[in-house]
């Protein structure tokens, strides 16, 4: 029993499938309402899809688990209902300190420019973004959440996957047009298809505590490499809701973790850390290992993978969650026009290999984290002590130091759905890149960027000033929203005016949209559902931004 | 030219995104350099290694600066 928070214990309710002759079948079902199950449920019933969310237990993580979501994350959560809630109870913080020894030898800001809505990273127990995912889920009707349903067979034919389902009520059969198994990094789905995934192992053991306290540490991650109160390994301090603060010590693999666990081993630990005055309770403890491993790809036929069910990292640089949140964001849109018979089949396999290729920079990323902080040799250890004593005066040493580089969204640079520049840009916002924020007013309301596009394609064409647009071209807008797959376009301008056709004009009064896409009168960006750039141009061309439009949706020919 | 300090690594050809991923680049290569070798072994490739990345520079001046920055502290 936590001290801060009480489990949730949610209703279950008799499926109604349950004693009926036949097998019903639905288009499409979750297994798993962890952060990732949860946030693809809702996210597909948002873009329309009815969709069953199976789960084998009735409350949300045992233990705060999960704590950093990163500013890419909350803006998917903004997407999906729940960014406010999670940022509300969370603990927003940019600023990461890096102590080697006695002292501070390197910080970093996440999020070093202005205006933007969301913070580089938040910390929140991972209880509290289930809470708040599952309150959302229940305020959708096309969302069917089933606590105590755990699935115990599945098999999968051509247009689907059966699977048998048991309840407290009793058992029931269920047939998928379509799976999504987020079930966690042992996920049962994936063992019962006989599916591996193929990575490395890494041999050290870590102690997770967190401790209730009144503090005075600022809201900032502090590492520790090889200090005083912990010699030879490395701590990590986060400050979590509730004042519980999450510290993590590195034991090495020799240490037993049953022994490592019981608070007479565990509260001199974190004496030593923060002195013998300090009143603190212990809340959660746990001792962990970890592996970076991923499946050879996330579709199987009907079958998707996401999140720890499909690839899993070492926690350092908060790039599970993250990256899990980031797979269901990646797959909605499309599983949504493939099941509306817009867009081939072939378009999820643009998701496997879009987060085939996320998760493989996640997982180096996080494996050269884990390589610098509990080096393996002689040589290793003296090449980071020698990096670690240069930072304290050279600025290219601490750009070496490495104590996790936190989540950020992947550049999918190489996905076939990118139509490739043709004319010259500067900056960032390449085809593929994740969009940055920026803040706008509409009808003289202030608004962030983010909260206005995704959910569906838009056009952002840039123009000198919206009451100028020619009748004929602003028509041209109009029909492309009109299409099969519809297209929004809003315009883009440095100042207020009423455009023809009631087309939206977006006013970027602070100049950081055009900052930051490198955009300017006449440049057009295609925006995909998930936030993502997908083509842009120096002039607005219908035909180019249909073809890029069908490329982004696997339908050209 | 004065020894260089600030941050200097890059790949011809390759578009970085994040400002740490240069560095870690080289810093994977070099762990890898290292990789299965006894601490003896290892310690005869650094000799090398400082040894040909100091031919290529070639300017003695720097040379000493980097190595009497090196033996500060030691």
């Amino acid at each position: 029993m936590l001290k801060t928070y009480s489990w949730p214990r949610y209703a279950t309710r008799r499926a109604p499938e349950i004693g009926q002759a036949g097998v019903r079948r639905v288009p499409l079902v979750v297994v798993g309402a962890g952060p990732v199950g949860l946030s693809a449920a809702i996210d597909a019933a948002l873009h329309g899809l009815p969709v069953v969310l199976l789960d084998d237990d009735d409350t949300v993580s045992v233990g705060s688990r999960g704590v950093c979501y990163a500013k890419r994350t909350l803006e998917i959560l903004d997407r999906i209902g729940v960014g406010d809630a999670c940022v509300t109870r969370g603990v927003s913080w940019n600023v990461g300190r890096t102590f080697f020894r006695e002292d501070e030898v390197y910080h970093f800001n996440l999020l070093p420019q202005p205006d933007h809505k969301r913070p580089g990273m938040i910390n929140l127990q991972q209880y509290y973004l289930e809470e708040f995912l599952v309150r959302r889920a229940g305020e959708l009707p096309d969302l069917d959440l089933r606590f105590r349903n755990r699935v115990v067979s599945v098999s999968p034919a051509g247009s689907g996957a059966t699977l048998q389902v048991e309840t407290p009520d009793g058992a029931y059969a269920l047939t998928a047009g379509w799976l999504i198994v987020a079930d966690g990094a042992r996920s049962a789905i994936r063992g019962m298809l006989n599916l591996d995934r193929e990575g490395r192992v890494f041999l050290d053991r870590f102690l997770i505590a967190d401790v209730v306290m009144k503090a005075d540490f600022p809201a900032e991650r502090w590492f520790w490499f090889d200090p005083p109160f912990h010699p030879g390994q490395s701590v990590l301090l986060h400050r979590q809701a509730d004042n519980v603060y999450r510290i993590d010590f590195q034991l090495g693999w020799q240490a037993d973790p049953e022994e490592e666990k019981k608070p007479e081993k565990v509260i001199p630990r974190i004496k030593a850390m923060l002195g013998a005055d300090r009143e603190f309770d212990l809340e959660w403890v746990s001792v962990y290992t970890f592996q970076c491993r991923r499946m050879q790809q996330f579709r199987h036929g009907r079958v998707l993978f996401a999140g720890d069910a499909a690839h899993q990292v070492s926690p350092f640089g908060a790039r599970g969650a993250n990256s899990g949140i980031q797979d269901s964001d990646n797959l909605c849109w499309k599983l949504r026009l493939v099941l509306d018979g817009k867009a081939p089949e072939s378009l999820l396999d643009s998701y496997s290999g879009e987060r085939v290729f996320a998760a493989d920079e996640n997982i180096m990323n996080s494996t050269r984290s884990t390589d610098f902080i509990t080096p393996k040799s002689r040589t290793s250890l003296n090449f980071r002590n020698a990096v670690l004593t240069l930072a304290r005066d050279h600025a290219f040493a601490r750009a070496l130091v490495n104590s996790g580089r936190l989540s950020v969204p992947s550049f999918l640079t190489g996905s076939r759905l990118n139509t490739p520049d043709s004319d010259a840009f500067a900056g960032d916002m390449v085809p593929g890149a994740a969009m940055d924020d920026a803040p706008m007013q509409e009808d003289g309301t202030d608004f962030w960027l983010l909260d206005r596009a995704g959910g569906r394609f838009m056009a952002l064409v840039h123009v000198a000033d919206p009451a100028a647009v020619d009748a004929g071209l602003a028509r041209k807008f109009k029909t492309l929203a009109s299409g099969p797959i519809p297209l929004e376009v809003a315009l883009v301008a440095a100042k207020p005016g009423r455009a023809p056709e009631g087309l939206r004009v977006f006013v970027d009064g602070k100049g950081r949209f055009a900052e930051r896409y490198d955009s300017a009168p006449g440049t057009v960006y295609l925006i995909r559902p998930d936030q993502h750039v997908a083509a842009r141009w120096r002039v607005f061309d219908a035909s180019r931004v249909n073809e890029a439009l069908a490329r982004a949706t696997c339908n050209s020919h | 030219m004065p020894l260089i300090l600030t941050p200097n690594f890059n790949e011809p050809g390759k578009r970085y995104f994040r400002a740490f991923s240069p560095g870690d680049d080289f810093y994977e290569a070099l762990i890898e350099t290292h990789r299965d070798l006894s601490d003896v072994q290892s310690a005869l490739v650094n000799a090398k290694l400082v040894l040909l990345l100091s031919n290529h520079i070639g300017d003695i001046g720097v040379l000493r600066e980097a190595m009497k920055i090196a033996r500060e502290g030691v």
